[in-house]
């Protein structure tokens, strides 16, 4: 992949070896350029808002968030109950709030079931409580086959669900976004809020993996 | 505690380009000129319409997507035309090749 092409906030070629004029960005980097440009000369965009965005993004926002919350869960059965029956209100309350996550269902895994988030249509996924999809959660390989051979993908992840575990896939929509609550692992009782956190992964909230506990 | 339970690093956007489409789309959202669904409409037909030619990876090839289904979208409610975004490329595509090297790259006036 060529890995030079700027962005909106960087105007400046950074090569460093000589060149009569900058160096020309990849068809895509001037597309984009385009668009921002006439978005912004029609007052449609606030260049600094556009920023703001991306740092959020880059920065801010990702798992941690959404793991705490699973760890919160785990430690407190009244929060758990709360956050099955509708957890916005107490995500308004941690600041877990805001777009793509503005009706979120948690649903949780028992030894009986197991659940996974897909998004058939595009990518829907809980930004406040995950950040950005990873590169798989966006491709064409999962997003046909976790509905269709849910078992085998998750094979594919690594994860042997017992043959009697049965699978719930979530279709994410643009209105309605999934978060898996995994298993608490064994022992791990008489953890705290930041330990418990510090266990859970993108992908056991995704459904593609499990929370384990440290083995050393 | 071993490495496999540590915390990955998260993925962010693998270009800056990603990203700054990324964000145009949300801000314009908030901004009332689309609603989500009509986003993810546009998005998705356009992810199926790449996917003719060929299985998507999730990287690249799904940014170039979501800069066509911007494009539809921005054209389809009248607030870009595909000669104003032609125009603009070149000239920025003008920029770069007539900007010494080292030096900021501005759209001339």
């Amino acid at each position: 992949m060529h890995a030079d092409g700027d962005g909106i906030s960087d105007m400046t070629d950074s090569h460093t070896h000589s060149h009569p004029h900058s160096h020309l960005p990849d068809d895509p980097v001037l597309r984009v350029k385009a668009l921002e440009t006439l978005l912004v000369q029609k007052g449609l965009v606030d260049p600094t808002a556009v920023q703001a965005i991306i740092d959020t993004y880059e920065n801010k926002v990702g798992p941690q968030n959404g793991a705490r919350v699973v760890a919160k869960m785990w430690l407190d059965e009244g929060f758990q109950a709360a956050m099955l029956d509708d957890p916005m209100p107490k995500l308004q309350e941690l600041g877990y709030y805001g777009r793509q996550g503005e009706h979120m269902v948690f649903v949780e895994n028992t030894p009986e079931f197991h659940n996974v988030v897909v998004c058939t249509l595009c990518s829907c996924y809980p930004w406040p409580l995950l950040g950005i999809p990873p590169g798989w959660y966006k491709s064409d390989a999962y997003r046909a086959r976790v509905v269709r051979e849910p078992r085998k993908v998750l094979s594919e992840f690594g994860l042997m669900l017992p043959e009697d575990t049965k699978i719930r896939v979530w279709d994410s929509t643009a209105e309605i976004r999934y978060l898996v609550v995994p298993e608490r692992p064994a022992g791990t009782d008489g953890w705290d809020e930041d330990a418990l956190a510090g266990l859970v992964t993108r992908d056991a909230m995704i459904g593609t993996g499990l929370v384990q506990r440290p083995t050393t | 505690m071993t490495q496999s339970n540590t915390k990955r690093p998260e993925p962010r956007f693998e270009q800056p380009w990603h990203a700054d489409v990324f964000a145009l789309t949300v801000h314009l959202n908030e901004a009332g000129q689309f609603t989500w669904s009509e986003w993810t409409e546009t998005f998705g037909a356009t992810l199926a319409a790449h996917r003719l030619d060929g299985a998507l990876d999730g990287g690249n090839d799904y940014f170039l997507a979501w800069i066509d289904a911007l494009e539809t979208l921005l054209v389809s409610k009248g607030l870009a035309t595909g000669l104003d975004l032609q125009a603009l490329k070149d000239a920025w595509t003008t920029a770069y090749q007539n900007t010494p090297h080292g030096q900021p790259v501005k759209l001339g006036t």
